[in-house]
């Protein structure tokens, strides 16, 4: 589905071929550049697979209609969720973040969803939620993502201003801006020799050819990083002193740590996903381990990041739906529409849940089923970009979220 | 012919092999199909009975341990779901050495194909290590019948319904649901069957086939002491619409659950979408609409006739012509270097359980294959950028160029080794490369690296 190298770059070696010329003599495979982005803050995109529970994770305990629709799941302050604001309470397997929240540097978005409707396909709401176009039914699949689209409206963006982390593909970051892909347990250690045999084996397959230049180059510039500052910097092992929750899911970490690393370095831009959201059955649970994980990733990011680094990053964290009001009948809940989005960062105005609330009695719901999504949350994707790196109003309406209006939604950062 | 017959072995097969010829055009390949499944009498792998047994074990263990983990029982119990474990492991290498000997090979191709269309992930217990005998007694057994066979088999085998949660879910208006309130319906397997298994996510459907569909289902369970049960108290009293067609009356039966899978096996929409999947696995990411439409149209001619599908497809004017579009994945990747390097099954099959995990599970997973655990039940990615990334091929070529460090396996001659795996699909400078290499092992790597044996 997705180009894994700058795609300019790749089109020029698809049409190298197509002309019989020779890629090894192309300017474009010149080593690529690493250099230090022309902005200093830093964003990290989380991608949660599943469909999170937008109503368990932040419980709209204040709406006297939630006990009638849930009788085991979004428990409430009476029963370990923490109160936030007299209206909504936290789950308790966020309760590591806590102190972000005083500190206010979290925050939630509430009943908020992308325009995907009615289907409530994982597959197919995950791509639009990554594409954050190509709504409208029977549009083309779209083959591209709004982060990178965003990418393209900076000036000076170098090979390693975003990495796309992890052993998947990420339509998020898929797109003409160049991006590295990389995955912090793959190793790539070949003699010389076999290297330029590679090249030459690879010269005439672009794909194959553009994955190990841009492999070969991560895994050099990595390698260089480390053996300069792993030393004197105490960041790593801030890292490691970082409090694991119950079943926090090891690769998750080592994810959110490569990312603190590289946007320690010259890396402005990270994403990655977090699986398991999908709590058909026994909710309490699944979630309660989902949600260790991501609290430990924040957490990671945040000690890894430093508190210089950190005041100045917004972490979201987004899923494709939320999920039914009610409970289903086996101690789940089903696909849904509306749901929640989580920042978090030094540069988040938090301690706040931003919301429209659309309640949940009779009549409130969508389609008498699901949290009623009042606003797009691609406007909140938006309004960070504007005021975390300056994008324009117009390109994040146009290019970015093709007609998308933002509206008065609110500012999340400071 | 040599390289129609070699394109047919790697495209449709477990690719080539030192001592067997390539087939001679994919007529044999399918009659071959047509015939006993050889593979799985010699390397056989479990049914998901096996698990009843255990079950019982570990609840007996269970009551005599109580909450006790220094007591006996409870190692005992520990000691099944470590058996587990290896038995995952040992399928694993089953399946490879059935790839590594075939001589039916296009039976193994479809095995990972439907697996994948019909994909289960373990849940916890017992089900966590079993994705591999859902296949073996669901899939593999019906993959040359009609669709409708399969479908059926697929989605009431009791690691479908514990995967997608069908188990526990009952009707809003059984006789469970009104002696314990809390109960209710589960529309996870109903939407996977509409969406992934039949008529695919772009068909006419909405929200309330959904919803009648998955209180039809209501009753299908699973008793993990006995095995797969239809259960009335669980199913919904009614009549259900499904697509404008109503199903079953007050008296809820297993019969009606049937009546509606055969229906969806044969509508047009599942044609279309099996067609697609088929043409996209086996051919090119981007399917040729030309032979979409053909196998397609076996498809509806036939109701579903399996091997009249596979034979539309194999038997196109231009299935066997190249180039070669697809990328393997890291299955295909491992098990296709290990039948070209001549590693007999019964070699494979010394192989420990721990050196699979280190040369096998290990390296698939870096190459973004985590055996049998895709992210979902839409089962692994067909897209060539999905796979050929700079993490997955740094992975592809450092499992290429280590090839030698598996057990048992002696690295023939490169130039030997790059005719006997390729042969009339080896490039010029793929023969140069091999031909320069300062190593045994780095030779072996590149060809077992070069895009000519990563494509298929």
């Amino acid at each position: 589905m997705s180009d894994r190298f700058s795609k300019d770059r790749r089109n020029f070696l698809l049409k190298g071929a197509a002309l019989g010329c020779s890629a090894a003599a192309s300017p474009l495979l010149t080593p690529v550049s690493f250099a230090s982005a022309p902005w200093d803050t830093r964003l990290v995109v989380i991608i949660l697979r599943g469909g999170m529970d937008g109503l368990d994770v932040v419980q709209p305990y204040g709406d006297p209609a939630l006990r009638q629709l849930r009788s085991t799941l979004s428990i409430g302050p009476d029963h370990g969720a923490t109160d936030l604001d007299g209206r909504f309470a936290l789950h308790p397997g966020l309760d590591a973040l806590l102190p972000l929240w005083n500190a206010g540097q979290l925050a939630f978005s509430h009943a908020v969803s992308t325009p995907y409707r009615d289907k409530r396909s994982h597959f197919d709401g995950q791509d639009l939620l990554e594409a954050g176009t190509g709504f409208a039914p029977g549009q083309p699949a779209p083959r591209d993502g709004w982060l990178n689209r965003m990418m393209q409206t900076m000036p000076n963006v170098q090979a390693d201003t975003a990495y796309a982390i992890g052993r998947e593909d990420l339509l998020l970051l898929t797109g003409n801006a160049s991006v590295a892909n990389w995955s912090p347990e793959t190793k790539l250690s070949i003699s010389p020799q076999a290297q330029r045999l590679l090249e030459v084996v690879y010269d005439a397959d672009p794909l194959f050819q553009a994955s190990i230049l841009e492999a070969l180059e991560l895994t050099s510039a990595i390698e260089a990083d480390l053996s300069e500052t792993l030393e004197d910097d105490d960041s790593a092992a801030m890292t490691q002193m970082v409090q694991m929750a119950t079943g926090a899911s090891r690769t998750t970490i080592k994810l959110a740590e490569f990312a603190a690393q590289r946007l320690r370095e010259d890396s402005r831009i990270a994403a990655f996903s977090i699986n398991g959201w999908d709590t058909h059955r026994a909710q309490a649970g699944v979630l309660d381990k989902g949600l260790g994980t991501l609290a430990d990733t924040i957490l990671t990011l945040k000690a890894g990041l430093g508190d210089g680094l950190w005041g100045q990053t917004a972490v979201l964290a987004i899923t494709e739906f939320g999920r039914t009001a009610r409970e289903n009948g086996t101690a789940g809940t089903d696909h849904g529409t509306g749901g929640a989005m989580l920042t978090a960062g030094g540069a988040v105005k938090g301690g706040k849940v931003y919301t429209n609330w659309p309640g949940l009695r009779e009549g409130d719901l969508y389609q008498d089923r699901d949290l009623m999504p009042t606003e797009d949350v691609r406007a909140y994707l938006a309004s960070v970009m504007r005021d975390l790196m300056g994008v324009s109003a117009r390109d994040l309406e146009t290019s970015i979220f093709p007609g998308l209006d933002m509206g008065d939604v609110g500012r999340v950062l400071l | 012919m040599a390289i129609e017959n070699a394109i047919a072995a790697v495209r449709f097969g477990a690719g080539r092999h030192p001592n067997f010829p390539d087939p001679s055009g994919t007529d044999e390949m399918l009659v071959a199909l047509a015939g006993p499944d050889q593979m799985a009498a010699r390397y056989p792998i479990d049914s998901f009975d096996v698990l009843f047994p255990l079950q019982r074990e570990i609840r007996r263990l269970s009551r005599e341990a109580k909450k006790d983990k220094t007591h006996p029982a409870h190692a005992a119990k520990r000691e099944i779901y470590k058996n587990e474990r290896v038995r995952q492991v040992e399928n694993l290498r089953a399946l490879l050495a059935r790839w590594a000997d075939t001589k039916d090979p296009l039976r193994e191709r479809l095995t990972r194909f439907w697996a994948d269309h019909f994909t289960t992930i373990g849940r916890g217990g017992l089900t966590r290590r079993a994705v591999s005998l859902h296949v073996e007694d669901a899939v593999r057994p019906n993959l040359t019948e009609r669709f409708a066979d399969l479908l059926k088999a697929a989605v009431t085998h009791p690691m479908m319904l514990v995967y997608l949660d069908q188990a526990r879910s009952v009707g809003p208006n059984s006789r469970v649901a009104i002696a314990q309130p809390n109960r209710g319906l589960n529309e996870n397997l109903a939407r996977e069957v509409l969406e992934l298994h039949t008529l695919g996510v772009g068909a006419g459907y909405a929200q309330t086939d959904v919803r009648e569909l998955a209180e039809l289902f209501a009753g299908l369970t699973v008793h993990m002491n006995e095995g797969f049960r239809f259960n009335r108290r669980m199913a919904e009293p009614g009549a259900e619409t499904v697509l404008g067609v109503s199903y079953g009356n007050a008296q809820p039966a297993l019969t009606d659950i049937h009546k509606v899978l055969d229906d969806l096996a044969v509508h047009p929409a599942t044609a279309r979408h099996v067609a697609t999947k088929l043409v996209r696995h086996f051919i090119d990411d981007s399917p040729p609409p030309e032979m979409v439409s053909a196998v397609e149209g076996a498809f509806n001619d036939t109701g579903g006739d399996l091997m009249a599908v596979y034979r539309a497809l194999l038997n196109h004017p231009n299935a066997v012509f190249g180039p070669l579009k697809k990328a393997k994945q890291p299955f295909d990747i491992v098990a296709t270097s290990l039948r070209a390097a001549g590693l007999s099954g019964a070699e494979i099959e010394q192989v420990s359980v721990p050196d699979i995990l280190r040369y096998v599970v290990n390296p698939m997973r870096r190459m973004g294959q985590t055996w049998e655990v895709p992210t979902g039940p839409d089962g692994w990615p067909e897209d060539e950028a999905h796979w050929i990334t700079p993490q997955g091929l740094a992975a592809r070529i450092q499992w290429a160029m280590a090839l030698g460090d598996i057990p048992g396996l002696t690295l023939p001659d490169p130039r030997t080794f790059l005719d006997h795996a390729l042969g009339p699909l080896s490039t010029e400078r793929l023969r140069f490369a091999v031909g320069a290499a300062e190593s045994k092992s780095d030779g072996i790597g590149l060809v077992l690296a070069s895009p000519d044996f990563q494509r298929r």
